[in-house]
């Protein structure tokens, strides 16, 4: 693996935090998932919490049941083991429909501009522009064009962390705001440093603002097909594929979410890393097909 | 039986033992802050020692008991009333049905626990009852208490017995100035030398924002990163790293101005650096801590937080003991 050694490290008596690789690399992401779903699978005595995250992960156990050392040693055993794995995803492939350049998310804003690098344009007109895009039309197609990968799921409950399923020369990057905001509504969709996210809840927020989904993607109460199973939407290795939809398409579908009648487009899925590396964009087309096949 | 709730202080939510299992969706622990308190007032009631209770920040609450209760009042300092009647903390109450139980302000510490003799029964929500208030869940509809709200009892058991007392040494202390043991690590590389000095030489103040999610703590000298050529995904100051998930505990140093300790309610995970680990013996005492109240931290190895975390079992097993 290109990844190299991960760096161990005690988080004081109940946690182990392992960092995979100092960057952002989906080998480092698929080498986490694959540690973490073998540590699932071992049920080890004492663990209560196991957390991929970009390039990292995170146990938590009581060491009062599984010495701190002896956890150390088996996930280093762990990291070991997975040497020669072959890294492929069971996974899942979700189309989300976003609202881009929304009113919504522009009025916040618009009520937080002293915090951006930019006060005079939009979050949308300014990650445009300083990804080299000639319009913001171009941007959207570029960020709806390819998937991206659920690369983390965290820091409030559900909110997806996404990755994007292209050359690294080719992706998309915006400093977050230079100030957190207090306010951003729920379901916005925004990016800060490599990563795009979807908020899953209204709250304080860094990253850049593009749109909004009518989809929820948390809900205690349940009240969607496709949160039945759990409140939230979204798990680590999920993959994501976002489509433009215009004020007409969003609106019938928050009537259909108000209804109980909304529901998302979702496929199972197979996903080789190897075979994504050696050709991007025709994997990502394959991966679309499956979306949108029967 | 339930409670009526005439007011609701400032910040009152249903707790209980936590909610395991969830945090790789960012759903966080939650549960009562001061778990050691918390625990001593189930007991003082004769309920299970990870029943569901009321855990008041900084003010508590006004309520109007519908049937006879028996209830105890642990952790932070607040005489309770009940019909104006001052009673004692740390002890088990008989309240009569009608009655109405107020508190004085709270002395010192910042979370008192109501238990009442049969828990409060909220729904189960993922293995919890306990509150988680950014996802809107758990606890009574998913919020701090309200005024008007009926807060549901269960059936008292047959442990339930007034006149039980916590023995005084066996009460939480309340200092306004404490040490807390810290594991350096994570990424406690990414600070200079001299800040991995001050740290733990600085004495450090609890500022106005802190909560269940985190405590922050201001007055102590900035904190300086190593100078780097950022890495891939990471963001561009020096205090970021490519998003990870967040111990319990952890402190994270944003701009390296203002450390913060992430307690139950824990955001799972973001893009600054942590620089170390408060160890698990030490976690009920920052859900004490008042605003103002003062910390310095300091440097323990994983092998004095195993002994720490000993030594507070122990102290539970003390008091599991004392009130059976």
């Amino acid at each position: 693996m290109a990844t190299g050694t991960a760096r161990y490290s005690f988080g004081a008596d109940e946690h182990i935090f392992v960092e995979l690789s100092e960057e952002m690399s989906l080998e480092a992401f698929f080498k986490g998932m694959a540690i973490t779903t073998a540590l699932a699978k071992k049920k080890v005595p004492g663990v209560t919490e196991i957390c991929p995250a970009n390039a990292s992960y995170q146990v938590k156990f009581d060491p009062d049941v599984t010495h701190p050392n002896e956890m150390m040693n088996l996930l280093q055993q762990l990291e070991r083991d997975m040497g020669s794995v072959e890294l492929e995803l069971n996974t899942r492939i979700i189309e989300v429909p976003v609202l881009y350049n929304d009113p919504w998310t522009r009025e916040t804003l618009m009520r937080f501009r002293e915090r951006h690098q930019d006060p005079s344009s939009a979050d949308i007109e300014y990650a445009a522009r300083i990804n080299n895009f000639p319009s913001v039309d171009d941007f959207i197609a570029a960020h709806s064009g390819s998937p991206w990968f659920v690369s983390m799921v965290g820091f409030v409950a559900g909110l997806p962390f996404l990755f994007q399923l292209v050359e690294r020369a080719r992706q998309i990057e915006v400093p977050k705001y230079l100030r957190p905001r207090t306010d951003t509504p729920k379901l916005t969709v925004g990016h800060g440093g490599c990563f795009g996210c979807i908020y899953s809840v209204r709250g304080a927020g860094g990253y850049q603002m593009f749109g909004i989904t009518p989809a929820p993607i948390f809900d205690p109460a349940q009240g969607l097909t496709y949160l039945k199973e759990f409140m939230c939407l979204f798990r680590p290795g999920d993959i994501v594929k976002f489509k433009a939809v215009d004020r007409e398409t969003y609106d019938r579908a928050v009537k259909q979410v108000e209804a109980g009648t909304f529901d998302l487009r979702i496929r199972p899925v197979g996903f080789s890393l190897k075979k994504f590396l050696a050709d991007p964009a025709g994997y990502n087309h394959q991966l679309e097909e499956v979306l949108y096949g029967n | 039986m339930a409670i009526k709730v005439l007011k609701p202080g400032l910040a009152t939510t249903v707790q209980d033992a936590g909610r395991d299992g969830y945090y790789n969706v960012g759903i966080p622990l939650s549960g009562a802050l001061d778990q050691y308190s918390f625990r001593a007032a189930n007991l003082l009631v004769g309920n299970d020692e990870s029943a569901a209770v009321l855990e008041c920040t900084l003010m508590g609450p006004e309520l109007e008991f519908e049937r006879d209760a028996l209830i105890a009042v642990t952790g932070a300092a607040m005489t309770p009333r009940v019909d104006g009647t001052p009673a004692a903390c740390n002890r088990a109450l008989a309240v009569k049905a009608g009655s109405v139980v107020t508190f004085d302000i709270m002395r010192s510490g910042a979370r008192a626990y109501i238990a009442v003799a049969g828990g409060i029964d909220v729904p189960v929500i993922l293995g919890s009852r306990s509150t988680y208030g950014l996802g809107a869940f758990g606890g009574f509809q998913g919020r701090k208490l309200q005024p008007g709200d009926s807060v549901p009892v269960g059936e008292a058991g047959a442990r339930a017995k007034p006149g039980k007392r916590l023995p005084d040494d066996l009460a939480m202390p309340l200092p306004k100035e404490l040490e807390l043991r810290v594991v350096p690590g994570l990424y406690f590389h990414r600070i200079t030398e001299e800040s991995a000095q001050t740290f733990f030489e600085d004495t450090w103040t609890v500022a106005p924002e802190a909560d269940r999610i985190g405590y922050r703590y201001k007055q102590g000298r900035p904190l300086k990163f190593r100078e780097r050529q950022q890495p891939f995904g990471a963001g561009s100051d020096p205090s970021n790293i490519v998003d990870a998930g967040y111990p319990y505990g952890s402190i994270q140093v944003p701009g390296g101005l203002e450390p913060i300790i992430l307690h139950r309610d824990a955001v799972s995970g973001g893009g600054y650096a942590m620089i170390g680990t408060v160890i698990s013996a030490d976690m009920d005492k920052i859900a004490q801590m008042q605003p103002n109240n003062k910390a310095r931290f300091v440097k323990v190895d994983l092998d004095a937080a195993l002994a720490a975390r000993a030594e507070r079992s122990q102290r539970l097993q003390r008091l599991r003991a004392a009130l059976r």
